[in-house]
């Protein structure tokens, strides 16, 4: 054998030395921490040694909060008929609405629409004597919780590009989603769930569909892992037909032991990952089933968010939300579809679909306001509501329909937000006497953006990835930090 | 001139600082902003740290060791996008060496006195640099010193390496004159030897065969065939291999995924709405572009410009759907505009990116920061792109009827028919046949036996006619139809620079120019992207081919050659192939695979040491053979094969939809949910698999294959316990651990241990090792007892998708071996090229 050659079998032994440290979690010393945070990044989790390694590189503030609940409504709730409310519009109802009204683009629309006022009663709440209206009476019993946002404001006024604007900073699809960031820069907290898992009810996804939770250019792993109410708990988390738990475990194991014999050969350091993930997956199989199970809760608690077990709703998702933020996910992204209120005819109305949207989401929101405030949860938790966008002062009235509906308005919408360290019975933010463009304290998505990252600890303008030769980052190349919003 | 003072003033400020170290500042850097690959790079200089006189005196490469420190760094504000507020506040360059010297903030020769050291090294957090509020990083004290010793040296710029064209460098010389197969190797081994490192021994035959399969084709051999090649002493047993693989069909649509890729094709529109598409014959004509070996630059032309070839022909026409893959918006409100507009941006960034290596997309909005490409060069390449006559319609028009080569015939056929039907109504004296407009409502009177015979020819040929394939093709507007191209200001569409007046079509004035005689339109493009010149379309291929191989590129950043790109890790070689290929293999890509693996350092063993894991630890030295996971195609393609189970027999047709797990709510807008497919379908390579860009295959997913929304040029390699999932319940990968057990237990006898040899001989095509027989015997006998007790659970393990079990067959046994299949299914061998 030529000299040059590497005999196996002598360098046998010092593989099994690198392998032997590496799997027992010291591996800092030969591969460099930068390595350890690839391979942790490449996993959902790995020690703990590893995951405060990371933290500590990510974290740019001390954050306020540690988790977020993402309360997205998809369609867009109207603004003028649950949080700004504007008595212009009831006094000049049915008007031909002036040109200050309209914004540069609307989707449907016409010229010489006319302007509606509110078919809802309104009242000041709590300590700030913000408005709500009479859809939401849940709401309002924890309006001195909720920092109201009443100056967003976008750039986009179709759906899918409103929603990827707001989840992933930019309006195409291919870029992460806001989750996949935060699991990026700061890893997990769970040893046996994902970081960063989403939730849909209202009977179909966002328009945006996967890429509004995707990871875009950053590894998949950082994509949010959606839950589904149907079939697996997690996509193909169960066992097949005929293998019980005991099988399962012996299958692990064999398959474990013979990756190790790799190892041990070949070390190759991706080959211990495995046979760490092959473990994880086993743990998951139960954490999994078992978060997801809500028909262990109390009757009350059930009872406090309109939850059915077995269900595809909202409040199942609101109290699912809590469960899982409670087990240490980071992220957790709630789509309810079903807001897109035109006005078309009754499906699509203000009338008749928004009160039933509100009656299935205004309960549960409060009761997972009250649930985390009661379990000493609601500091550390950022809940955050809202649309992709606002709608219009004008009725739309499209081919005449007869309906009361608005169309999409870009220029001005409400958000709320609680605990994580947001200024809790507070208003930001003000509109013109129309509702259609904000007048006071402006924050744009990106701004907005920031913000909740900079709660989770998080310089927007540090947590950067490389692609396609340019660092990107949530939010592009804009975004401030809005210091109003915070307590 | 009140910029400059005020520097200076800040300079004076400042002077007396110059030269004092700050302390370091904590940088937290975001994790794995470089991938762990990037950070070794960052992490290995460090060891070169110590500044001694003759590191001193060590000459500078200002382009591997200077300019990556000014693009990352400085150029932001001191670079080419001179509009930016941060550049006018910035009031020089530093990508000028003029203007930097005429500012004086670089003194050659005196690191001491220049200001821009001064500045980079002050403790005065006013006048650092870069800002603290920037974001960018703070120069480390190593990167300090590179500076210092390049202007020290005569401050000396030189062009960008990637955009010098690639000579073909001498072979290095090397001490082993053995160990080379072929020019790849003298390079490899110089670098080896440099770094005190040998190669490994070659592989062992049976994993080296299974590698070279896995990488030609994408599926593995079957034991046989890796027996054969292994009991195989002629020394041109490898190369004879090597050979029937090219010209296999499977290499085409093998090969042909990667490009799909860069391609984004998809089977879906794409946004809201993701509505279906029929472009499968665009991928077709891709995996018989690689079957057929097609020259990468006739590859370049038909597919960027094949329209505007002398009297195209239909494939011609099919292949310029790559530039109509772009997703089309079909919500309802959307302006048609704006969306015909991102497309043709998305044309201008992926051809920069895929032939150029040079990412342009920040260019839409401003001048380039790092790379020296301007605001309006943007739109001149725009303008090659922008008279296509595709503007985001719901039919995705403009496109072409695309006949298979078997339907024109059969066509014609069926018009002759048609008229002859025609023809005998006529002699008959009759009228043809008026249908009711309701197609539901019962006609009056019922047609006569001629009229009949002629309604049932016109719905043959009617019927035929529409299962005809079209494709989507790039068709440019008729010369009065032309539109006129501005540059947006800030990138929006909505604001044309009407002062700065109509944009011409042209390429960006620091590349090499186009070809006197080529038109101004996309087939001058095309040429200019193959011109001899061009000093980045080999190079960008050939670091392409080489990363899907290895794994990991001579260039880190594939994508991007350009000012913040990567240096490579090895120039001479990769100019070596650049060149190689361009010239003397006259863009063979299937020539070009053959050179690297028949290459000594492809053959090596995988072994991984602890030595080079120390030394090279990402493989780019090549020190070891290619470990790497395979796509998610391939793991399931794999899959199929050892099961027994892959359809193979017809190349192309349209995509198919294997298994959809259940109670998956309709992920598009508009509730288009896809249609599981049936019979022989579901079993089809994953290359045919059904691409819906909104939700695409969920186990490719979770593989890391990409959504194809946009242009993605590599894709990532990530190991999750979702991965596991698939492959351990997947209903795809039951079946096949189904299949698999009943096909070792027909093909080893009863005796169990030769059925686990015989599993392991299907899975991984070489012998089993006493550890995996123990293992895989211990967790047969526990299954084994398990299901003698349970015949329902041996039923439900054995049976499930894959249907009944053969005649005789113990089901208790089957279920046993079923569970083995599913443990050989999930080793970490087989998910990777050993």
């Amino acid at each position: 054998m030529n000299r040059h050659y590497v005999n196996p079998l002598l360098h046998q032994e010092r593989v099994r030395a690198i392998t032997r440290r590496h799997f027992l979690g010291k591996a800092t010393k030969s591969f460099g921490a930068a390595a350890l945070a690839g391979l942790l990044n490449d996993g959902f989790m790995s020690q703990a040694m590893a995951q405060d390694a990371v933290l500590r590189q990510a974290t740019h503030f001390a954050p306020k909060a540690k988790r977020i609940i993402y309360l997205h409504m998809a369609g867009s709730p109207p603004h003028h008929d649950l949080f700004d409310y504007k008595p212009l519009l009831n006094q000049r109802n049915g008007e031909v609405a002036p040109q200050e009204c309209y914004a540069k683009r609307s989707a449907f629309v016409k010229p010489s629409a006319k302007i509606l006022g509110t078919p809802f009663d309104f009242e000041r709440v709590g300590k700030s004597g913000a408005w709500m209206s009479n859809l939401i009476p849940h709401l309002k019993t924890v309006a001195d919780d909720l920092c109201i946002v009443k100056s967003m404001h976008t750039t986009q006024f179709n759906h899918a590009p409103a929603q990827l604007f707001l989840f992933t900073g930019h309006f195409l699809q291919g870029r992460p989603s806001m989750g996949s960031w935060l699991t990026y820069g700061l890893g997990s907290e769970s040893k046996n769930l994902p970081a960063f898992m989403v939730l849909i009810s209202g009977g179909k996804s966002p328009d945006a569909g996967g890429a509004a939770f995707g990871s875009g250019f950053l590894p998949s792993v950082h994509a949010g892992v959606q839950c589904r109410s149907e079939g697996d708990p997690i996509l193909y988390v169960t066992d097949p037909q005929g293998m019980d738990r005991q099988t399962r475990r012996h299958t692990i194991d064999a398959i474990n032991a013979i990756n190790q014999d790799q190892a041990d050969e070949f070390g190759d350091p991706e080959t211990l990952t495995r046979i760490e993930q092959y473990e994880l997956a086993f743990r998951m199989q139960t954490s999994v089933p078992e978060v997801m199970d809500i028909s262990h809760e109390s009757a009350d608690m059930l009872e406090m968010y309109g939850a059915k077990p077995g269900e595809e709703s909202f409040a199942n998702n609101c109290l699912l939300a809590r469960r899982l933020s409670e087990s240490g996910v980071r992220f957790v992204q709630l789509f309810d579809w079903g807001w897109d209120v035109h006005g078309t005819g009754p499906g699509d109305d203000l009338m008749n679909k928004l009160p039933l949207k509100c009656r299935e989401t205004d309960r549960p929101i409060a009761a997972l306001i009250k649930d985390l405030k009661r379990r000493g949860l609601l500091d550390e938790t950022l809940v955050v509501w809202s649309g992709e966008f606002g709608r219009t002062v004008m009725n739309e009235e499209r081919n005449k329909a007869g309906y009361k509906g608005r169309d999409h308005h870009p220029n001005c919408f409400t958000i709320f937000m609680a605990g994580g360290g947001v200024k809790a019975g507070a208003v930001i933010g003000e509109t013109d006497e129309w509702g259609a463009h904000v007048v006071d304290n402006p924050i744009d998505v990106h701004d907005l953006q920031a913000s909740i990252l900079y709660l989770m600890g998080v310089d927007h303008k540090r947590l950067t990835y490389r692609f396609q030769g340019r660092d990107y980052r949530l939010t592009d190349v804009h975004g401030n930090v809005k210091h109003e919003l915070f307590a | 001139m009140n910029c400059r003072n005020h520097l200076l003033v800040g300079f004076l400020a400042c002077g007396a600082l110059a030269g004092l170290l700050l302390p370091t500042r904590m940088h937290r850097e975001p994790a794995s902003q470089h991938s762990p690959v990037q950070a070794r790079a960052q992490v290995t200089p460090v060891k070169a740290l110590a500044g001694t006189q003759a590191e001193s005196l060590k000459p500078i490469d200002y382009a591997r060791e200077v300019l990556p420190i000014l693009s990352n760094q400085c150029f932001h504000c001191h670079g080419p996008d001179q509009d930016s507020k941060e550049a006018k506040a910035a009031g020089f360059r530093l990508d000028k060496r003029k203007e930097a010297v005429d500012f004086e903030m670089i003194i050659p020769g005196k690191a001491d006195k220049s200001p821009v050291i001064a500045r980079v090294t002050t403790s005065n957090n006013k006048l650092r640099m870069p800002p603290l509020d920037s974001g960018k990083p703070q120069l480390t004290g190593e990167q300090v010193a590179t500076l210092k010793r390049w202007i020290d040296q005569g401050a000396e710029y030189s062009e960008h390496w990637a955009f010098v064209k690639p000579q073909k460098p001498e072979l290095p010389e090397v001490k082993d004159k053995a160990w080379p197969s072929n020019g790849i190797d003298y390079f490899v081994l110089a670098g080896l030897e440099k770094n005190g490192l040998e190669p490994n021994a070659p592989a062992d035959r049976h994993r080296l065969i299974r590698r070279l399969y896995l990488d030609l084709i994408g599926l593995p051999p079957t034991p046989e065939q890796a027996e054969a090649f292994a009991s195989d002493p002629s020394p041109d047993a490898y190369a004879k291999v090597v050979d029937e693989l090219l010209s296999s069909p499977r290499y085409g649509e093998h090969w042909a995924r990667q490009w799909l890729d860069k391609a984004r094709y998809a089977d879906s529109q794409g946004f809201a709405e993701d509505r279906p598409r029929t472009m499968w014959r665009y991928r077709d004509w891709v995996i018989q572009a690689y079957n057929r070996d097609m020259p990468f630059d006739r590859f370049t032309l038909e597919q960027i410009a094949g329209d505007l070839l002398p009297d195209p022909t239909m494939d011609q026409l099919i292949a310029t759907g790559f530039h109509r893959n772009t997703m089309t918006n079909t919500e309802g409100g959307t302006d048609d505009e704006e969306f015909r507009v991102a497309a043709v941006i998305d044309r201008v960034n992926t051809t920069m990116e895929v032939w150029m290596g040079i990412t342009m997309n920040c260019v839409q909005c401003h001048s380039h920061k790092y790379d020296p490409i301007y605001h309006d060069e943007y739109y001149q390449f725009f303008a090659f792109f922008n008279q296509s006559q595709d503007s985001d319609r719901h039919d995705d028009a403009p496109f072409i009827k695309a006949p298979l080569p078997d339907q024109p015939a059969e066509l014609e056929k069926l018009r002759r028919q048609v008229d002859q039907a025609t023809q005998a109504l006529k002699q008959a004296g009759q009228q043809p046949f008026v249908l009711p407009k309701d197609k539901k409502a019962k006609p009056e009177v019922e047609p006569t036996p001629e009229q009949k015979r002629l309604l049932d020819a016109q719905k043959k040929f009617e019927d035929f006619n529409s299962r005809i394939p079209n494709a989507l093709v790039m068709r440019d507007l008729p010369e009065d139809k032309r539109r006129e191209t501005y540059v947006f200001k800030g990138g929006s569409f909505l604001s044309p620079d009407k002062e700065h007046g109509v944009v011409e079509p042209g390429v960006p004035a620091v590349f090499h120019k186009m070809p006197a005689d080529a038109p101004r339109n996309r087939l001058g493009l095309a040429q200019w992207l193959v011109a001899q010149d061009n000093p980045l379309t080999s190079r960008v291929q050939v670091n392409r081919i080489w990363e899907l191989i290895w794994g990991v590129g001579l260039v880190d950043t594939g994508v991007d050659f350009g000012f913040q790109g990567s240096y490579p890790h090895d120039k001479a070689l990769l100019d070596w192939l650049a060149y190689t290929y361009q010239h003397d293999l006259a863009w063979s890509t299937k020539s070009l695979i053959r050179l690297i693996v028949t290459s000594s350092a492809y053959r090596q063993s995988a072994l991984h040491t602890e030595l080079k894991q120390e030394i090279d630890p990402y493989n780019r030295l090549m020190s070891r053979g290619p470990r790497v996971r395979l796509s998610a195609e391939q793991v399931r393609d794999q899959a199929l094969t050892i099961a027994g189970i892959l359809k193979l027999d017809r190349i192309g047709g349209p995509s198919v939809t294997p298994y959809l797990p259940d109670g998956v709510i309709g992920q598009s807008f508009s509730g288009v949910k896809q249609r599981e497919s049936s019979g022989a379908d579901l079993y089809r390579r994953g290359v045919y698999t059904y691409w819906q860009r909104g939700a695409h295959y969920a186990s490719f997913a979770v593989f890391d294959a990409p959504s194809r929304d946009v242009c993605t040029s590599m894709r990532s390699r990530t190991n999750t316990p979702l991965q596991a999932f698939v492959t351990l319940n997947d209903r795809v990968y039951v079946e096949a651990a189904q299949m698999l057990a009943r096909r070792i237990m027909a093909e080893a006898g009863s005796d169990p241990p030769a059925r686990l040899k015989r599993g392991i001989a299907l899975t991984l095509q070489r012998d089993a090792t006493a550890t995996e027989l123990a293992a895989l015997g211990k967790v047969y006998e526990q299954s084994l007892a398990g299901y003698r007790a349970d015949p329902d659970s041996a039923n439900a393990m054995a049976v499930g998708p894959a249907g009944p079990l053969p005649e005789g067959m113990d089901v208790a046994q089957a279920a046993a071996m079923t569970v083995v299949s599913n443990v050989l299914l999930n080793l970490d061998e087989l998910i990777n090229k050993p």
